[in-house]
């Protein structure tokens, strides 16, 4: 029994260990003052000592005429590399709170059967890379980073650590809006963060594989995928998920029945090498 | 525009399509491009009102060593390391509902003053250097919180009490430059002509803007309260000078001028004057 939950909600569970804990080391820092992780997602120090820095955020300032300053730049650069190997929007499903918020509106579709009344999602799911282009435009003509005014992420990570505000309006408005109007509506269509980081997630090196000959086509992983245009591949190629729009959360390898999905290392060399054995 | 051009006219007679006809493919790939830009105008403009509204929110005060508003706001990352620094609580990230741009410390001295700490915590832990630490540093590059402007206190005197004759000296005792921003000015208080007026006056080159004295204000709202700089303070310009300063007059150095030209600047001044069809143009 045990045993069988662990195995279909393994990464489930890691997720909500380190999407909590992150969030934890930052209160803890500004409640006692255990400065293990200071600040929030935006910049933080690790240690007192490492920084990080959000590369969206950072670009942005740069668009808006900031002086860039050498720690905020080291700290965006360490976060690139950090998502460059295991995967962009590892952020979106193993840090950011939002998601746990999404999850539950997603999780709730799926259990109602909002999904049978609304089965074509009416919007692009390109619309983040616009978002990310007009955040550009805005940031440099009004001389401030434009997401980072408006982020429903910034308003929940800094309302768990500094204090909520109407912080809660934001939350409900986002469970809501992917409840009712478009499923995976903020963080598959709409946010450009996972948009940047899912071309930052181009490059990663930790894949979902599919194995084809094992796969039984029940289709459990497209159906709890939250970007399941990712997984075209299901039922018809041993390849790997390349696309930089996979989240790495883990949900497809655990719902798989027939062991055809399963997270592996992205082989270097182009083409079929890829393919697994 | 387009409809300028006949050409394109005819062919809009021709694609007329009737609701129930598939439209061609080009014309496809040209309604989606249409309607992306579109929305893509609509969420752009949306997004910069909104933008431009929260810019626009003057009457904020910024922990010490900020820049000036409009590069602190480009600058400012929003990490609230400087809310953490803050060992009294004083600063607060701006939440949802403060209506202050999203997620930058403030703070508001009637609530919580700055205690103006001589090691000034919160400004070197800012990564991205939205607070400055140069502009807290003395000539020998030691932290000096004296050097803060975060705003200047301004005194509203017709409810201060000490200006009505009631002895208060709270904002001057709670001062932290005590006599050098907030000294108390002695006059004659004619309505009675026995008693003094102990006024106080601020010293805006001086004053911080920590709203020590704000805080110990006695009136049931504060008589006297901090404000921007760029908000309290005015500026002379370039025109007038303090000819008694010697430091003033070094002003003239960057002292510039401006020409403008109008219908009677093309003759000399005594031309001008005595010309009647130009001193008729004056009169127009």
């Amino acid at each position: 029994m045990i045993n069988s939950i662990y195995k279909k909600y393994r990464f489930l569970i890691a997720r909500r260990i380190t999407q909590i804990s992150v969030m934890v080391l930052y209160v803890i820092a500004n409640v006692y003052g255990i400065n293990i992780l200071t600040g929030n997602l935006s910049s933080s120090l690790l240690l007192n000592t490492v920084p990080l820095s959000d590369p969206y955020a950072v670009l942005q300032m740069a668009v808006a005429g900031a002086i860039i300053s050498v720690d905020i730049l080291l700290g965006a650069f360490i976060i690139s590399i950090f998502y460059m190997i295991v995967g962009g929007r590892v952020f979106c499903s193993w840090v950011c709170p939002v998601n746990m918020i999404t999850d539950l509106a997603n999780y709730l579709r799926r259990k109602f059967g909002f999904n049978q009344i609304q089965k074509k999602q009416p919007a692009s799911r390109n619309i983040r890379y616009w978002v990310i282009a007009i955040s550009f435009v805005i940031s440099f003509f009004m001389g401030i980073a434009a997401f980072e005014l408006i982020s429903p992420i910034s308003m929940i990570h800094r309302g768990i650590i500094f204090g909520l505000g109407f912080g809660w309006a934001t939350i409900l408005i986002i469970f809501l809006f992917d409840l009712f109007v478009l499923k995976n509506g903020w963080c598959g269509h709409i946010c450009p963060l996972g948009g940047f980081y899912s071309l930052i997630g181009r490059f990663s090196l930790i894949r979902v594989h599919h194995n084809a000959p094992n796969c039984t086509a029940c289709m459990k992983c497209k159906e709890v995928c939250p970007e399941n245009q990712v997984l075209h591949m299901v039922t018809k190629t041993s390849i790997p998920v390349l696309s930089g729009e996979c989240t790495n959360c883990g949900r497809c390898v655990e719902v798989c029945d027939d062991d055809a999905l399963n997270f592996s290392i992205k082989n270097l060399k182009k083409g079929e090498q890829n393919e697994v054995r | 525009m387009s409809n300028i051009n006949p050409h394109e006219d005819k062919e809009k007679k021709n694609m007329k399509t009737p609701a129930n006809q598939p439209i061609s493919e080009r014309r496809k790939f040209f309604l989606t491009i249409a309607r992306a830009t579109g929305l893509a105008i609509l969420g752009g403009l949306t997004w910069s009102a909104y933008v431009d509204e929260v810019k626009a929110t003057s009457l904020i005060l910024r922990p010490p060593g900020a820049l000036s508003e409009d590069a602190f706001l480009a600058n400012c990352i929003k990490c609230g390391m400087c809310v953490e620094a803050c060992p009294f609580d004083t600063l607060k990230l701006a939440k949802p509902g403060d209506n202050k741009p999203l997620g930058t410390p403030f703070f508001e001295p009637r609530d919580i003053p700055c205690y103006m700490c001589i090691d000034i915590p919160c400004v070197p832990v800012c990564p991205t250097n939205a607070l400055d630490i140069k502009s807290v540093q003395n000539k020998e590059k030691k932290l000096d919180i004296n050097k803060a402007q975060m705003g200047v206190a301004v005194i509203d005197d017709s409810s201060c009490i000490a200006f009505w004759g009631i002895q208060c000296d709270a904002c001057y005792r709670a001062c932290p430059l005590l006599g050098e921003a907030i000294n108390i000015e002695y006059t004659k208080n004619e309505r009675t002509g026995k008693h003094a007026f102990l006024k106080p006056v601020v010293y805006p080159d001086v004053c911080t803007g920590c709203g020590l004295c704000e805080k110990a204000c006695v009136t049931e709202k504060a008589a006297i309260f901090v404000l921007p700089r760029e908000v309290a303070l005015g500026r002379a310009g370039d025109y007038y000078i303090k000819g008694w300063d010697k430091k003033d007059e070094k002003r003239l150095e960057n002292a510039t001028s401006k020409t403008t030209t109008t219908q009677i600047s093309k003759d000399s001044a005594v031309d001008s004057l005595n010309s009647s069809s130009d001193m008729e143009d004056l009169l127009k």
